[in-house]
């Protein structure tokens, strides 16, 4: 049989506001890179196929699912991923904060994807209908709460990001 | 880890031809939201890759001084919604890449990778063909530019050569000047899903808006690549606009198409809902360009 040959490359990048350097297996996915390395296991590994969102991250400020993304592509980018969200004590963002509100998670395996599409949604600084934020979270799978307290939670999150009062549900 | 025997990575065109020509059995991978989940389904196990992600040069559009809009090959599909290029000149274009996957798939896939793949269920590619896309390819001896009707082998199979990438995808002005399309995507789902029909269709009408000049529809999985329905386009030249004419569009296309059974939707089906998306895209197409009905 031939024998593979190991191929490694130093990647440079932000990871959370600090700048790291690693060299990986080329063969490793962002989310491989990720957890075993960085130990940033809010980076969930579930389909690994870009279908469940449960492995996004930020990439220059853009959601990505890490599980269909080389390791090697992370040279240069700005990422972040859940852990980023906390204060420097370990405090909740107002998006994580309004997720336990809204009974937004209950298994939680969903959760860190989610709440990341929902910072490049609040990040856009847009306000958007319903409908519209339906779809801009279309890429998450949730088999626990049915979508609709994520639905708020976002929702809300939005409003007070706007400093506009949370319309009344009809 | 992905089961790859190699990574080969190009910063630039120039890196990413002489790749091509070392490598020739290496797999070209743009955003890899693809090539990526084939190597975990094992059936591209132990490829080598080229990737071509990192080749900033060719993202973003532009219009080029003859008036050729250009869209760089690894442009995202949510650039290009966001785009005020497309969103002007082409925004059926825009809207129809909006039904891709879902957000985060729009971020990393390509409107390159798109049409390389050579599958007729691609979002891009239908709007690419109604509107008489240019596919411009960069090799050894340069670039030679290809209509997207010639590009299209057969399923899976497209016209790039050896030592090749694709590195744009042209509109010419004669396409979009004047001319306002839209898109229906037939699917299950609303997201995370492939298109059973694409239906693209554009119209360009008289000064009075009252006659259509041209129409042009092309679909996707109407058969193995997607196509034109010319006979529907002809029926519809030099005539009244009316919901009449919609109609007998609509019904014209079902000389050109030539669906297939499987297990995402029958032939007789994909028929149906053929004629129906063409009638009511061609209904919104001439809204879009002032026609009154």
């Amino acid at each position: 049989m031939e024998k593979h040959v190991m191929q490694y490359k130093t990647v440079h990048f932000t990871l959370n506001g600090k700048e790291v350097e690693r060299a990986v297996d080329v063969r490793a996915s962002l989310t491989d890179m990720l957890r075993n390395d960085f130990r940033m296991t809010s980076v969930k590994k579930g389909c690994e196929v870009g279908e469940c969102g449960a492995c996004n991250v930020l990439i220059d400020g853009e959601a990505f699912n890490s599980c269909i993304y080389l390791a090697v592509w992370a040279e240069g980018k700005t990422i972040r991923t859940l852990e980023g969200l906390l204060g420097p004590n370990g405090e909740l963002s107002d998006i994580q904060q309004a997720f336990v509100d809204e009974a937004a998670i209950q298994c939680g395996f969903c959760s860190p994807g989610f709440m990341l599409t929902a910072v490049e949604i609040l990040e856009s600084g847009k306000e958007y209908t319903d409908d519209e934020l339906r779809k801009l979270l279309s890429g998450h799978l949730c088999r626990c709460t049915g979508y609709e307290n994520i639905l708020r939670a976002v929702k809300k999150t939005m409003y007070r990001r706007l400093g506009k009062p949370l319309p009344e549900e009809n | 880890m992905y089961d790859m025997k190699a990574l080969y990575e190009a910063g630039s065109v120039e890196e990413a031809v002489s790749l091509r020509m070392e490598h020739p059995e290496a797999q070209i991978i743009a955003g890899g939201s693809d090539v990526l989940v084939q190597m975990r389904e094992g059936k591209r196990a132990g490829a080598e890759l080229i990737s071509i992600y990192d080749i900033d040069a060719l993202r973003g559009v532009c219009m080029e001084e003859d008036g050729t809009l250009r869209i760089g090959s690894l442009t995202s599909f949510s650039h290009i919604t966001r785009d005020t290029l497309i969103q002007r000149y082409i925004n059926v274009l825009g809207q129809a890449v909006d039904q891709v996957g879902g957000p985060q798939i729009r971020n990393i896939g390509t409107i390159g990778g798109n049409t390389c793949n050579g599958v007729t269920s691609a979002d891009s590619a239908s709007t690419l063909f109604a509107w008489d896309a240019v596919i411009e390819l960069t090799g050894q001896s340069g670039t030679r530019r290809v209509p997207i009707q010639e590009f299209y082998i057969r399923a899976g199979k497209v016209d790039i050569r050896e030592g090749e990438i694709q590195t744009g995808i042209l509109i010419p002005r004669e396409s979009y000047e004047n001319t306002y399309g839209h898109y229906i995507k037939y699917a299950m789902r609303n997201a995370m899903d492939i298109a059973t029909l694409g239906t693209s269709v554009n119209v360009r009408l008289s000064a009075d808006k009252k006659t259509v000049e041209r129409a042009r529809v092309a679909f996707g999985v109407a058969g193995p690549i997607p196509l034109r329905a010319v006979t529907a386009e002809q029926t519809t030249a030099g005539q009244l606009v009316s919901e009449e004419l919609a109609e007998r569009f609509a019904q014209a296309v079902k000389e050109d198409i030539n669906p297939r059974d499987s297990w995402r939707a029958s032939r007789d089906f994909r028929l149906h809902i053929a004629v129906e998306s063409a009638k009511r895209a061609f209904l919104e197409s001439v809204e879009l360009a002032g026609g009154a009905l």
